[in-house]
This record gives C-alpha cells, sequence and structure tokens, in this order.
C-alpha cells in the first residue's frame, strides 16, 4: 500500500507540493482545505469583485483534473494535528491518518487591536471568505471606503471599490506609500498615479478609532489626526500574519509562523510547512526574510518539499530575487534588490519619462559597477535576461547597453532605452551605446 | 475646483447617456426600415420591371397580367411586406404553371396524341416504334422534337418486350419535353428574382427620401456611437484596460441583453443568406451608394458589406479608446479596418466600374471557397490580362504568399490583420472574447471539426476541377454540384455567417475562427509546426490570475502554459495580443524570434539552479 500525504491547504504552496508529488511518487495525496474545494489564485480575487472574471476563472484547473492525478480533495477544517499518532482531526470529527503532513495554511490579515475592529463593516481582504463578505459589505452600494495601511493588498482593494463608483479614502502611516520597499521617486510617481484615479491618499494618517453605529456596523473612523471621516466600509490591509492559529497547543514549535530549516522541515518529524504560514529558524538564502508571503516563492518551497519527500533532500534555493504588482494602471517589476536608500557600497541611477508614469531605477556597486537590482514603472523587463545578469554578475554598463534585448513589452511600444542611456551617460560621464537587440544574448555565456 | 471636475464627469456623463439614445434611436429606425415598405402591383410597372430586366416578351407580359388580375395582387396596397411577398410568390407560381399548360396544350405533346401512338406501335404482340409512326400522328414540329428525344427507343435501336415496358420510357420523356416547354416564358421565382421585384413595386416612404432615411439610420447610428465612444476617453479614466464590470453587465455576460443581440444577429444573417428579398427597403435605401461606387444598383451582399464596413468602424473607434495605452492594439486594429474598406469593400466595387471582375485580393483560398468554382475561373479567364493576373495572385496567395508569412510572423499577420472575418471579431466581436469555452474537451472539438472542415473544402475543391479539366460532373459517385451546394450552405452560410457572427454574444467573437476556418486550419499547421511566432512567457512572474486566458478569443488556456514558464505555440493563436495586454505582471509577449522555444517546465522558475547540482536526480 501506498504511503499517505496529507496537505493542510489548497494554496499555490500546497497544490504545488501536491503536483509534484503525483509526478514524482505514488504517495496516496490527500488536500484539506476549509476555504474552497478547488485551487484558485487568491491574487486573483481583485477582478471578480471587478467583474473582469467569474470565480471560475481564478482557478487554473479544472475539476477531472483532480480525479486523473490521483489528489484527493477535502473540504473541511483541521481543529488539533495528533503528530505522535500521526491523525489530524477535522471539525466534523473525521480523522485522517497521515505517514507525511504537510502545512501549507496560508495568512490572515492582521488586525492591531484597534477600537471597533470588529464592527460590521469592517474587514481584511485575503480569503474567498473575505470575498464574499466585501460583497455582501457593500451590497446596494456604498458612499466611501476607508482603507488603512499603505501596501499591495491596500491599493488593490482601492481599485476594487473605486470600480464600482465608491469613494476611497486610503490612510498611510508613513510619509510614503510602500515607503520601506519603494525609493522616494517611486513611491512618489506611484501616489501621483493614486491621485488621478481620484483616491483621497492621507499620508503620514494612522487609524484611530472605528465608530459604529447602534446595529453594530461602521459609521466612521476617527484618524491620528483627529478627522472624523464618514463610511461604510473600512478597510483594513496593514499586512498579513501567518495562519497558524490551530496549531497552537501542538507539539510543532512556532514562532510568528511554523518554524522550519532549510529543507522546509519543522521539528516534528514527517511534519513540514510551506509558503506564508512557514517561518525559517534561519532562511539559507542570506538576502531574504524568514517569512516571506510571495507567490512564487510559495511554489518553489512546494516543488522543492515535493523533492526532498520523494527524492534526495535539497536546500531550499528561491534563486535571484524578483517581483511584480500592478498599481492601477501602472505595471512594476523588480529583479535583484533595490531598497528605498542605496547601501554603503552603492550606488542607484534612475531614470523618469517626461509623463511622470515610466520609470527604471537601477541599483549598482559603486566600486566595481556590479548591477545588483533593477525597478521598472511602465515597462516589461525579461526576467530571463536579469536572471542570467545577475548570475553572471554582470556589470551594469554591460545591462545597459543590451537593455533592448532585455525589453519585454509588446511590439509597436516605443522603446525608452536610448533615452535611458543618455541620461546615465551625462551623469556618470560614459560612452554607452545601446546595442540592438538579440536574443543570442539571453544564451551567450560569458 | 473639484466642483468643476465633478461638473465636467456629470456633463460627460449625461452626453454619454445621451449618446446611447441617439444610437438605440436609429438602431430601431434601421430595424423598421425593413417594414416601411409600401408595395403595389399595377400594369405600368410590371412592363417597366420587364423592360428593366429585358424581358421583351407580350406572352409573359400579359400572360402575368391577367394572372394578378385573378389572384388580386394587382393594384392592391400592400403595407405588409410578408404578406406581399407571400402573394408576390403565388402570382409567379401560377403564372409560371398556367403558362406551361397553355403551350403544353399548343406545343406540347397531349394525351390524345399518345394514346393515338400507343395503339399504332402495337402490332402483333410487339412494339414497333419508328420514325413513320411518328410522322402518322404528330406535327412536323412535334415530329422533329420527339425525334430528337426518342429515336433510342426505336425499335431499329431497342426492343421492348411488352407496351408497359415502353410506356415507362416514353412517359418519361414526354414529360421531360412538356416540361421544358414553357421554360423561356416563366418568371424567376429565386431570392435575386423576388429581391428585384419587391425593390421595383416598393413606393414607401423610404424609396423616395433615401437621404433622410439614411440620415435617421446610419447617420444617427454612427453619430450615437461616435459620441459614446469619445465621452468614455474621459469616463473610463486613465489610460489603461478596464475590464470592470464585464462579468457583471446582461450585455457581455449572457444575460437577457446579450440573448436579444443573439436572436437579433441570427435572425438577420437567416434573413440575408436565405431570404433576402425581406430586406428590399434597406438594400433601396443604399442604393445610391452602390450606383457612386460601381454604377451599379445595390445587391444585398452590397448592403452587407456596408453595413459590416460601419459596424467595424464604429467598433474600431471603441477598440482605440479602450486600449488607447496599447501600441500594438491601435496598429493592429488600424490594419484590420484599412484592409476590410480598401480590400473587401471598395476595390471590388471600383474593379466593376471599370469592367472588371469583382474580386477581393486579400481573401484566400480555401477561406474564398468558390475560387476555382467553375464560374469564377472562367469568369477570370474570360477577363483579359488582369483576370488572369488575378487567378495567378490568387494561386499564388494560398500557395506561396500565405505560408512564407506565417513562417515568419504567425498566422496572425492575417486572422487579426487582414482578414475580414478576423477584423469583425476584432471589432464588433470585442465585447464578448471572453466566451470561448477554454475546456481541454473545447479543444479536443476544435481540433476535429476545423481540420474535418479543411478537408472537406480540399475535397469539395478536388472535386471541382477534376470537373473542370475532365469534364464529368462526378467524382467516385459524388456529384460535385451537391458538394459544392452542400459546402456553400453548410459552412459558407450556416458555419461562418449565422454561427459564426450570429454566436458572438453566446460562444465568443471567434467561433468560425477556431471551429470552422478552413485556412485558419491549414495556417494553424504551419504555425505550429513550422513558425518564428510564439508567446514567450516571462519567466516565473506568472501569478496565475487567469487574466489572459479568460480573454483569449481562440479558447487557448494560456494560463496553463504561463504559470509553467513554457512558450505558447498553439495552431490557433490569431495573435491578437489581448493576453499579453491584460496581464497584470508583464507575463507575455508576441514575438517572431529565431530563439528556440521553450515548451518544457521553463527551469527558471522552480529550479533557480537548485536541481541543476544534480540534474539526474530528477
Amino acid at each position: 500500500m501506498s504511503k499517505k500525504i496529507v496537505i493542510i491547504g489548497n494554496g499555490i504552496s500546497g497544490v504545488t507540493c501536491a503536483r509534484y508529488v503525483r509526478k514524482y511518487s505514488d504517495y496516496e495525496i490527500t488536500i484539506i482545505s476549509y476555504e474552497t474545494k478547488y485551487f484558485f489564485s487568491r491574487t486573483a480575487l481583485m477582478y471578480v469583485f471587478m467583474g473582469h472574471m467569474k470565480f471560475e476563472h481564478t482557478q487554473p484547473y479544472e475539476p477531472w483534473f483532480w480525479e486523473k492525478n490521483r489528489i484527493n480533495l477535502i473540504q473541511g477544517k483541521v481543529t488539533t494535528i495528533k503528530s505522535n499518532e500521526k491523525n489530524v482531526m477535522l471539525e466534523d470529527g473525521k480523522s485522517i491518518p497521515f505517514d507525511k503532513l504537510v502545512l501549507a495554511t496560508g495568512s490572515k490579515p492582521n488586525k492591531f487591536g484597534w477600537k471597533g475592529q470588529d464592527l460590521k463593516g469592517v474587514q481584511g481582504l485575503y480569503s474567498y471568505q473575505d470575498l464574499q463578505l466585501l460583497e455582501e459589505n457593500t451590497k446596494g452600494g456604498i458612499e466611501r471606503a476607508v482603507i488603512v495601511g499603505g501596501g499591495l493588498i491596500g491599493i488593490e482593494l482601492a481599485e476594487m471599490l473605486l470600480s464600482r463608483g465608491y469613494k476611497v479614502t486610503f490612510l498611510v502611516r508613513e510619509n510614503l506609500f510602500w515607503g520601506n520597499v519603494l525609493p522616494k521617486e517611486e513611491s512618489e510617481l506611484i501616489m501621483r498615479h493614486i491621485l488621478v484615479h481620484h483616491v483621497d491618499l492621507q499620508l503620514e494618517t494612522e487609524l484611530k478609532e472605528i465608530v459604529g453605529d447602534e446595529d453594530g456596523k461602521v459609521k466612521s473612523i476617527i484618524t491620528s489626526k483627529g478627522d472624523e471621516i464618514r463610511c461604510q466600509l473600512v478597510g483594513l490591509t496593514a499586512g498579513v500574519s501567518p495562519n497558524i492559529e490551530f496549531l497552537k497547543g501542538s507539539e510543532i514549535p512556532l514562532n510568528r509562523g511554523v518554524l522550519i530549516n532549510e529543507y522546509l522541515e519543522t521539528q516534528v518529524e514527517d511534519v513540514f510547512a510551506i509558503g506564508d504560514c512557514a517561518e525559517f529558524v534561519q532562511h539559507p538564502s542570506s538576502d531574504r526574510r524568514n517569512i516571506e508571503q510571495v507567490w512564487y516563492t510559495g511554489k518553489i518551497m512546494g516543488k522543492t518539499l515535493a523533492h526532498n519527500i520523494c527524492k534526495k533532500p535539497q536546500v531550499y534555493n528561491p534563486g535571484n530575487w524578483f517581483n511584480s504588482a500592478k498599481f492601477f494602471d501602472i505595471e512594476y517589476q523588480t529583479y535583484g534588490w533595490i531598497f528605498p536608500k542605496p547601501k554603503e557600497n552603492e550606488k542607484h541611477f534612475y531614470w523618469e519619462h517626461s509623463n511622470g508614469e515610466i520609470a527604471v531605477r537601477f541599483c549598482y556597486d559603486k566600486n566595481d559597477f556590479t548591477f545588483i537590482g533593477i525597478n521598472t514603472f511602465g515597462i516589461r523587463m525579461r526576467h530571463q535576461a536579469f536572471d542570467k545578469w545577475l548570475n553572471e554578475k554582470r556589470d551594469v554598463k554591460y545591462v545597459l547597453e543590451n537593455l533592448a534585448s532585455a525589453n519585454f513589452d509588446p511590439e509597436f511600444y516605443k522603446l525608452h532605452e536610448p533615452k535611458i542611456i543618455e541620461k546615465f551617460n551625462i551623469e556618470n560621464n560614459t560612452q554607452l551605446k545601446l546595442k540592438k537587440k538579440s536574443w543570442k544574448i539571453l544564451f551567450n555565456s560569458k | 475646483m473639484e466642483n468643476f471636475i465633478q461638473f465636467q464627469i456629470n456633463s460627460m456623463k449625461l452626453l454619454n447617456q445621451i449618446s446611447v439614445f441617439i444610437f438605440l434611436i436609429g438602431f430601431l429606425l434601421f430595424t423598421s426600415v425593413i417594414f416601411l415598405g409600401k408595395y403595389e402591383v399595377t400594369e405600368k410597372n410590371v412592363s417597366e420591371f420587364l423592360l428593366e430586366n429585358d424581358i421583351k416578351n407580350d406572352t409573359i407580359q400579359n400572360g402575368f397580367i391577367s394572372v394578378i388580375s385573378k389572384t388580386g395582387l394587382k393594384d392592391k396596397i400592400y403595407f405588409n411586406q410578408f404578406k406581399f411577398i407571400g402573394d408576390l410568390q403565388f402570382s409567379i407560381t401560377q403564372h409560371n404553371q398556367l403558362i406551361s399548360e397553355k403551350l403544353i396544350e399548343k406545343d406540347g405533346i397531349v394525351s390524345e396524341e399518345i394514346d393515338q401512338l400507343y395503339i399504332a406501335i402495337q402490332k402483333e404482340g410487339k412494339i414497333n416504334y419508328s420514325k413513320e409512326i411518328l410522322s402518322q400522328i404528330f406535327t412536323e414540329k412535334k415530329q422533329k422534337l420527339l425525334e430528337e428525344q426518342t429515336s433510342w427507343m426505336f425499335s431499329s435501336e431497342k426492343q421492348y418486350p411488352d407496351l408497359a415496358a415502353f410506356q415507362k420510357d416514353f412517359e418519361t420523356k414526354i414529360n421531360e419535353i412538356n416540361g421544358n416547354i414553357g421554360v423561356a416564358y416563366r418568371l424567376k421565382n429565386d431570392a435575386y428574382a423576388l429581391l428585384n421585384m419587391t425593390q421595383s413595386f416598393n413606393e414607401g416612404t423610404v424609396t423616395k427620401n433615401k437621404g433622410l432615411w439614411l440620415f435617421l439610420t446610419f447617420g444617427l447610428i454612427t453619430i450615437g456611437a461616435f459620441i459614446y465612444h469619445l465621452t468614455n476617453i474621459k469616463l473610463l479614466g486613465p489610460k489603461g484596460i478596464k475590464n470592470n464590470g464585464i462579468f457583471q453587465n446582461a450585455l457581455t455576460n449572457r444575460g437577457w441583453l446579450a440573448y436579444l443581440v443573439f436572436g437579433y444577429l441570427v435572425g438577420f444573417y437567416i434573413v440575408l443568406y436565405f431570404f433576402p428579398y425581406y430586406l428590399n427597403n434597406l438594400v433601396t435605401l443604399v442604393s445610391p451608394i452602390s450606383e457612386s461606387l460601381s454604377g451599379n444598383p445595390a445587391s444585398h451582399w452590397f448592403l452587407y458589406g456596408l453595413m459590416y464596413c460601419f459596424a467595424m468602424t464604429l467598433m474600431a473607434i471603441r477598440m482605440f479608446v479602450k486600449y488607447r495605452n496599447n501600441n500594438y492594439q491601435i496598429l493592429r486594429t488600424s490594419v484590420v479596418l484599412f484592409f476590410q474598406i480598401a480590400f473587401a469593400f471598395l476595390i471590388p466595387e471600383i474593379l466593376v466600374r471599370f469592367n472588371m471582375p469583382y474580386y477581393d485580393f486579400k481573401n484566400a483560398w480555401p477561406l474564398d471557397y468558390d475560387f476555382f468554382f467553375d464560374w469564377n475561373i472562367n469568369n477570370l479567364m474570360s477577363s483579359g490580362k488582369v483576370g488572369i493576373f488575378m487567378l495567378v495572385w490568387g494561386i499564388v496567395l494560398t500557395i506561396i504568399i500565405v505560408p512564407i508569412m506565417v513562417y515568419f510572423f504567425g498566422k496572425r499577420w492575417y486572422c487579426s490583420w487582414v482578414c475580414g472575418c478576423g477584423g469583425l471579431a476584432e471589432t464588433l466581436g470585442d465585447p464578448y472574447r471572453q466566451h470561448s469555452d477554454k475546456s481541454l474537451k473545447a479543444w479536443k472539438i476544435e481540433r476535429w471539426l476545423i481540420h474535418g472542415v479543411l478537408v472537406f473544402a480540399i475535397i469539395m475543391t478536388g472535386a471541382t476541377l477534376y470537373t473542370f479539366f475532365s469534364g464529368a460532373t462526378s467524382l467516385f459517385g459524388i456529384e460535385t454540384y451537391t458538394l459544392q451546394k452542400s459546402y456553400g450552405f453548410l459552412i459558407g452560410a450556416v458555419f461562418s455567417g449565422v454561427i459564426g457572427t450570429g454566436f458572438y454574444p453566446v460562444m465568443g467573437n471567434r467561433v468560425w475562427c477556431r471551429f470552422g476556418c478552413p485556412l485558419a486550419a491549414y495556417m494553424g499547421l504551419v504555425q505550429r509546426f513550422k513558425s518564428k511566432f510564439r508567446i514567450t512567457t516571462n519567466g516565473g512572474q506568472c501569478i496565475s490570475c487567469g487574466n489572459c486566458s479568460t480573454y483569449c478569443e481562440q479558447g487557448i488556456d494560456v494560463r496553463a502554459y504561463a504559470q509553467k514558464g513554457e512558450d505558447i505555440v498553439r495552431s490557433s493563436c490569431v495573435g491578437c495580443g489581448i493576453c499579453s495586454a491584460v496581464c497584470p505582471r508583464g507575463v507575455l509577449k508576441l514575438e517572431n524570434s529565431n530563439a528556440p522555444k521553450k515548451i518544457d517546465d521553463n527551469p527558471l522558475i522552480f529550479e533557480n539552479n537548485m536541481f541543476k547540482i544534480n540534474p539526474s536526480s530528477e
């Protein structure tokens, strides 16, 4: 009889793990999820609310896929894990035995103990249930919503609500939007764009209190500046934290997340954790945080774990940092590391289009010019190129000269690269020339 | 300041709503024009009609006039065109029947003569049928006719065992002979003839005030649509694709409005293809435009072409507004619109004006399925150098230009940049692109169906050419004409027209291109196996959101490839570029490249050096 692997959580990490376990082995695979029966793309929930898609469209696999790949799906809530008896207990009293257990339970929105945070009309945005709640909370239309927390989910929630014609006030604690990630110019570029979309953006403003009416429904909020803003919805989007409430009291060691080593193992044998809910005791890549709530790292963890369970264990290695996002109409991509302020050995080069909506920033070593990272706004860049150049430790001049080959904008888009190089040449007194686009650049070895 | 902005937006909204109202009024009037005829058949307009159509024959004229006097059609005024056309058809049938009967009495073989013959040919239990016997019974004229038709039955040629056997052959022949008498005096009863007649007998308001009605229909629709799209520049917000509310709107989410449009389109196509005479008012309405282009009055195909150009132009403006952040979309839409208006519509009409064959230079076989039909080849060959050029061009286009262009650019160069069907799908059909079925099952059906149509087109054309060169009317026992007829009806009319466009609001805008077009199937094979074109996936940036798959009009599950980091190399991709446009993470790029195609799991996503340490571990 084949061994049993039970995965709690059907998000990107758990499902990727299941898919690769199936590819690598004959394990009996069971995925338990409380949220939905079928895997869906969490990042796409916003498009369902905006009417770009139906919920079914967010599901990457058709229902027959799970049966064909012999992956059992259980929709239920796990209450306890008996790691000694190798059993998972469900809310309905069922017990599911396992040989290997994977925790991939994701995150939940942060609530910082604000007064009134449990009133009707106050919510975060993370799960399918949150989406349903948002529909309920905006049923019949609302006039104004207040969003608290200036990160990616906050701006997405703002876009969602605006698409239905609701007014949005956006409270950001710092003096810059997403200032812990973006340098000042980029943050300002995004803030200008936020204003173009008629968002009432309030910087250096925190939530002090949420005021309810006699029915327990939100009526207004009071800001740290003492203003009262009438609203019918409050979106709490001040980050997320691992969803591990149900593990408290089990033998599995926890900190903010489920503690794991570089092989994604918890300290309890045959129990593993991946994705948003996992926290490395020490991350195997020194440049990464111990909790990584990123789509693609969840994917890499899922595949790595499947490999580690079914084959020879390998250390988790997500490779060069990259990420992307979209702020209303402006796309953002980043490859390698760029921090809001250059580190001691680093120098930044920033170019912005005169329309104020397109920008690029390069980070490089100021001594030997080694390319360290890039931010792009309104220009698409080729992941393959930058991953290669980062691995090869190319210098920034090489990167600039070959920028046309890395451009990933659709055909017939205006190429801004000549202007970018022109500015670099002026600032650095160099004579760089843009080379013609060539696909061979992506395959040359150094 | 804020008040001023609000005021601006509010007035824009009002203007937007007014434009919808204007558009709907125009559309309503356009539809009602169909029913605004006033029909009357008088002696005068019958003779005018016959004169116009070069029918100079008193027998017909007098015969028809006496028939319509009896049937009550004459001098009766009709406002209900359905009733009128019904009565007209009845009168024509009556006329054709009567005139045959009359002429048979005069010129045909009548039953007394046949009975006489039967007695005369029986001799001593044998059948003796010969020229002499004919001369004993029939007039000289009839003798000649019978000899021509039945000489093979003469006793010198064939021996009949009994009278019954003879009668069987003979009566078949008599029916044929009598059936042919009077053909020249009949009035045509087909769709073209009926359309022609209803137009001639129509004296409704539309025929008298064409300018006014053109303004009230095409004019109001244009004004309404134009203002609507222009106000949307402001109302839809900053540039960037806004698919807001698509799945919450009855028009774009298969709601009651979508079914209304569906019914209208399907109904329109059925009438256009099979009962065009009901559109006689509209054809008359656009006739002055046709006359100014080709010098000829409009046919229902001219009406269709004109409407096609209008629909594409007005919806292209919508594309320019909606996708104004995307140069690929703007350029592609402009080019496909240009090819429709210039190549499919204007140039063929102008060619006719200069006595050259009507020809759409961009329409390639096998989409242009009747290109090798004998009437077309004969027509081109008899049109001098221009005709020969067209014939050669058509063959070169299909055999050389099409595959070479697909090799360099993918089939998109045709399907979404040049083709008329594609052009309508990309403009009028754009609001419905999300309805294509992305399931694996649909993909399986697609492959069987589209390649099936390609095989059908090849067999049909093969038989046509065989017939053309050998003169034999059938191949392997199947009549070429039957093949052509059934292809024309099933594929040419029902599939590409009624279903292809009519089903936009419920099955998406590329039903024909995805499931039926034989040219798309042909180019798809080249694209899949021998082309520089692919959609490149940008490493590991995909978040599996599903926008690409949702908005793929060809029902390709783009995400299935993108999330694995694979390039999309699919025969059905028409390269519209919308997947790339709607991707929120910049993951997809349409490319013609010499770089190798990635069609396995992209190492960049998962492996990142990790598994490269020991590649054999997998």
